[in-house]
Formats: C-alpha cells, structure tokens, sequence
C-alpha cells in the first residue's frame, strides 16, 4: 500500500506528540514553555526601553559563544598571550571577526546593562514586589564589572598589565589587610604570568557560570512577579474572562517577534562598530594596549576602559586613597538600596513630580559627566569637577528618602496608555 | 524618553570638558590610503630596505603580504626576501633585543602594530621630523619623539634640517619649524610621499584583514536591512489583532 505525503506528516505529527507526552511525564517541559513564554503576559505597551533586556541576553550568548572561539587558540601566558591574540588577528580563520565581536561585545554589554538599569529608575522598576528582580540585577552587574576586569588582562597589552596593577593596587587601601590581600589577588608581588592565568580562569569558568546562573535567577524572580511597564501599573490587577491581563500578551509570539525586530536592529549598530570601527577611536580597544605588556614602562596616561570611568572619577575625587577607594565602593553599592531609598508610591517617570524628573535628569548627567572625567588626566579642572559631580551623585541617594517622600505625583490611570 | 539620554550625554560631555580642555604638539595628517596597491608595494620596498634591518613585523607572513598586494611568489623572493627566510615566514630580524638594547639603550619596536598604537599621522610625522643635533649619539634629534635613539634612516632622500626654536610666555621652548641644511636625493614632495608609502604599509601590516572587514561589513549591514524589513513584517502580522 502507497503512502502518501499527508500520511508521513500524519505519522510524524503523531510520534513527535507522542514524544512530547513521553517528556511532559518526566520532565516540566510544556509547563516551563507555558510559563515562561506561551502563557507568560507582559504589557503591550512596552516602549523603547523595554528592548535592552532581551539585547542584553542576546550579547551574553554571544560572548559566551565567541568566547569559547577565542578559548581555542588563545593562551594564557605572559610569553604567549599577546602573540597568540595576534595570531588570532591574523592566522585562524575569522579569527579577526570572532575577536572583534567578542571586544565590541564587551562594550556593547555594559552600555546595553546600563540602558536597561536606567529604564529601571524611569519607571520604577525596583519597586514593590520587584526588589528582588532590582537586587539580583546588581548582582549580575557586579558579576560583568569582574568578567570585564579579568578578560582585560587577557590581551596582555600594556594597557591591560598597567590597569590591572592599578586596580589590584586598590585592595592595598584596605587597612591592615590591604597589602597582603592584594598579593593574594595576585598571587606575586606585581602583576605576572600566575595573575594572567588565575584571571583567565575566573574570566572563561567561575564567572560566566555565575553570570549565566544569576541571569536564570532574574528572569525567574521577573517572571513570579510579573513585567513592569511605561506606566508603572500591575496589569494583573485587570483580567479578563479567560483569566488573563486585559493590557497583557503572550511573551510567545507577541514580544518574541518584537523582540526579534529590536535584535536585528541593535545587530546593525552592533556591525557598524565591528566592521567599520571596532577600535570606536580607542574607547572599545585603547591605543596603548596595541603594544604588549611592559613591567618597566607604563603608558603615557593609564585610564580603564569607558565603562568603568564614572566609578574611576569617582575614586579621583578625593585625594585619599581609603577614602576614595570606599567611596567608589559605596557608589556602587548604594543602588543595591534603590527600592528603599525611593519612598514615593508612583513607579513611572510619567506620573511623578517635577523634583523626580529633575533629579533623576541631573543624576544622568552626572553618570555621563563623571565617565568623561574619568577618561581625562587628573590635571587642571579634572579633580575639582570630579569632586562636584562625585558630590552630586551622592546626594542623588542620600536626599532621595526626603524628596520623594511627599512628592506631587499625577493621577496613575487603571489601564495602561500606548 | 530617548531625549533624556540624548541630552545626558550632550550635557554630561559638555559640562565635563569645558574645562578640562587640553592640546598637544600638532602631527601632519598622513592622508595615506591602504585601498591604493601600488603606495603598499612601494612602501613594502622601502620598508624592508629601510626599517627591516633594525625593526621586525613579527606577526607579518612574507606570503600574505605578496597575497593582499598582488605580488607573485617570485617577485616576493627577488624583492622583498633577502636572508634566505621562506615565503610563509614572519618578517623577524637577525638582530637580539639584548643585543639591540645594548647598542641602543632600548630595543627597536616591532612594527606590526605601531599604526594603531601610535597612529599614522604620528608615524608620518615623526618620520619627517629628524634635525641635526651634534650632542646626540646619532647626530640627529626628533620633534615628536625628543631624544629618540633611532638614527636619521632615510637622511639620504630627506637631506639634513635644523630645527628652530623659540621661547613662550612661560620661558619654555616652542618649535617654530625647520630650516634645510643640506638638500637630500629627493625634494620636499617627493620625500613625503615616500615616507607616507612606508606610513601606508605600515598601516596596513597593522591590520592586515581591515578592507575585507569593511567589504563583509557592508554585506553584512545590507542583509541585516532586508532581515529587517521582513522581521518587521513578521512583527506587524502578529501584533495586527491587538488593540
């Protein structure tokens, strides 16, 4: 007897479901694919904003993908890295292209993470219940400073031996311990081959597992309690007869579509810089570090990379080591504290008062301005405008309990507006 | 809402760097272009007769080289090749940095990376920039790199020139120009034409894979767009039913 066409479907169909249900019983598979997107609602109205969380787990797979590449032929030695990175470069098969996505990629994270952070503070995405999500967050942020600070030793330039022996020599401030704790970190008296290899292995191991761990946590804890929105409100709170939020749609297909348009878009910036400028005119791969490591000379000027500028003008401000070195770790640490800092009831930036908009525009401007500080020598005007910004950002924080405490916010409407 | 971040940045940049404005000594663009075969070719010439005796490219292949410059295995050997190295060898030198660091104080660099560490335009600039200084081990000074230990390589096509120097307002000593002392093989045009081939090739060794990465970066951008336009559509079918 002939088979058609339609019965093979037919027979397939049926084996895959078959398959599915054979699954289902060991193993949560169609709950998770319900949960988490088929019947995971999240507003339709998310804006602009709401696109760099999912650009921000895309550039995590990529790094993650190129990172394994580059893991092939890279080698961690103080005699071999930096050639090796050169053979990359030159030798292996789309080595360039692999290692250029990987560097733009870095950058490309913490400007996607610090987009997707501010879209927090715009529309209150830290607030009750979404603390945790806030928390874990920062956690994730802690986990990408360190795997940024331990793949820029990698290349093994002179700009990467000399940021690393800057940074490491920030936990000798530390009193009594600091000298010892910094040797430990080390494991030598100065930046060497040892530091090259523990560093390669926090940066290709300990902290990618950690980093792809706390992302899990995130999206598990965002999803409990449910996705925020450009109005602040719990769209929970209006379902309709099939039990689902009015103002919600399925995460699949609705957002996953969306979501795809936002990726290709952000790929075409993404390429600009890769193919046309992937040095970005020594922001994203800093001139001095094109020369290799050099215990005896250090560059003409040593700045960390851009992303770590803000905290890095901060740390200049004040010309005591301790004291800048704990106020840098307080700049950081103080977001951790955002959903109690913030005593207004009001989530979105469009229902809150002129003092909040101000503020948080100001605190903006003082983020921007202190990265630029950051990158500049510490002469003329430099340390006293650090002084002022690091000030401003601080009081950000430190007055928040009491401008928002009573603020004139606007009425918040039910539903959501598009 | 993106015009918050549009002005952070604007504001945030431009309150920082009001004052915190700073120069430094000025180089002559090199204006070289690695899309021009012919300049690489020349540069490459001059660069092993000229630089490859003191300075290596070591991540630079003799046979990538002739590859990406159009130049036949046999013209590699006969021009470019002249210690018996093989074709798919790097462009070292004979010479030990212990060695060269004995006889120069410091190592002459390798070049493989100089165009994106100090840039072309420093290069070029620096290359033209010898002056007659007679307390110096080499008889020659440079404006960009004071008290460099490198001799005046290509004084013979450059002539000799002396610097001229003057005081500012705070009693230090600007440079004010050159003034030639004894004319070389080639004239002013000429010579800087020379020094921005081996600028060129320099430039290019530094980044060996840099027009095929603009060529795929168009390709790449160009299908991204398409993607985009039916990505968009995929979007806009899905969302049509929602109000």
């Amino acid at each position: 007897m002939a088979s058609t066409e339609a019965d093979v479907f037919d027979r397939l169909g049926r084996g895959l479901s078959a398959l599915g249900t054979w699954i289902d019983a060991r193993f949560p598979m169609t709950k998770l694919i319900k949960e988490h997107a088929t019947e995971y609602y999240a507003s339709k109205n998310f804006n602009f904003w709401y696109g760099f969380g999912v650009i921000a787990t895309f550039v995590l797979v990529l790094q993650l993908v190129t990172g394994i590449f580059l893991t092939m032929n890279y080698k961690p030695s103080s005699a071999e890295a930096f050639a090796s990175v050169e053979y990359i470069m030159r030798d292996v098969e789309w080595g360039w292209l692999i290692r250029y996505l990987h560097s733009t990629g870095a950058s490309a994270f913490f400007i996607v993470v610090y987009l997707h952070m501010f879209r927090g503070l715009l529309y209150g995405s830290y607030k009750k219940p979404r603390e945790l999500v806030w928390i874990i967050g920062m956690f994730i942020y802690l986990a990408l400073m360190a795997e940024a600070f331990f793949g820029y030793l990698l290349p093994w330039g002179n700009m990467s031996y000399w940021g690393a022996q800057v940074i490491v020599s920030l936990f000798g401030a530390v009193p009594a311990i600091g000298p010892d704790l910094a040797e430990w970190i080390r494991g030598d008296f100065y930046i060497s081959d040892i530091t090259l290899n523990r560093f390669f292995a926090f940066h290709v191991i300990a902290v990618p597992l950690m980093l792809v761990l706390l992302v899990v946590v995130h999206i598990m804890a965002l999803h409990e309690v449910g996705s925020n929105n450009p109005d602040g409100i719990e769209i929970k709170e209006h379902k309709g007869p099939d039990g689902h939020p009015i103002d919600g749609v399925a995460f699949h297909p609705y957002h996953t579509s969306k979501d795809l348009v936002i990726v290709v878009i952000f790929l075409i910036l993404f390429s600009a810089v890769v193919f046309f400028a992937p040095d970005m005119g020594g922001y994203f791969l800093e001139h001095a570090n094109f020369e290799p490591a050099d215990t005896l000379r250090t560059p003409e000027h040593i700045a960390p990379v851009w992303y770590f500028t803000p905290f890095y003008a901060i740390l200049r401000a004040v010309p005591n080591k301790l004291v800048g070195v704990a106020l840098m770790g307080s700049a950081v640490l103080l977001l951790f504290f955002l959903p109690w800092l913030d005593r207004c009831r009001v989530k979105s930036i469009r229902y809150r008062s002129t003092i909040y908009k101000l503020a948080l525009m100001g605190f903006a401007i003082t983020f921007v301005a202190l990265g630029y500080l950051g990158l500049q020598p510490a002469t003329g005007a430099v340390p006293r405008l650090s002084l002022i910004f690091t000030i401003l950002y601080f009081a950000f924080f430190a007055l928040m309990p009491f401008y928002t405490r009573h603020e004139k916010t606007k009425p918040v409407p039910t539903r959501v507006v598009w | 809402m993106v015009r918050y971040v549009v002005v952070a940045l604007v504001l945030g940049i431009g309150l920082a760097s009001g004052a915190a404005a700073q120069h430094e000594a000025a180089l002559d663009a090199a204006n070289n272009n690695i899309a021009n075969t012919a300049s690489l070719q020349r540069g490459a010439k001059y660069f092993v007769n000229y630089c490859l005796g003191c300075h290596s490219a070591k991540y630079v292949r003799y046979n990538r080289l002739a590859e990406d410059l159009q130049i036949s295995d046999q013209q590699l050997i006969d021009n470019l090749m002249f210690t018996g190295e093989r074709p798919f060898d790097v462009m070292a030198i004979a010479m030990k940095p212990e060695d060269a660091a004995r006889w120069f104080e410091i190592a002459p660099p390798d070049l493989s990376l100089i165009a994106r560490s100090r840039g072309t335009d420093y290069i070029y600039t620096y290359l033209r920039s010898f002056y007659l200084a007679p307390d110096r081990p080499t008889g020659v000074n440079n404006v960009v790199l004071p008290n460099t230990q490198m001799p005046h390589v290509l004084w013979q096509l450059q002539g000799t020139q002396r610097a001229l120097f003057g005081t500012d307002e705070h009693g230090l000593q600007v440079f004010e120009g050159f003034e030639a002392v004894r004319p070389g093989e080639l004239d002013e045009r000429a010579f800087d034409d020379v020094v921005r081939d081996i600028v060129n090739f320099l430039d290019y060794i530094a980044e060996p894979m840099k027009r095929e990465r603009q060529q795929l970066g168009v390709r790449v951008i160009g299908f991204l767009l398409v993607f985009l336009l039916i990505s968009y559509m995929l979007k806009k079918e899905i969302w049509k039913d929602v109000k």
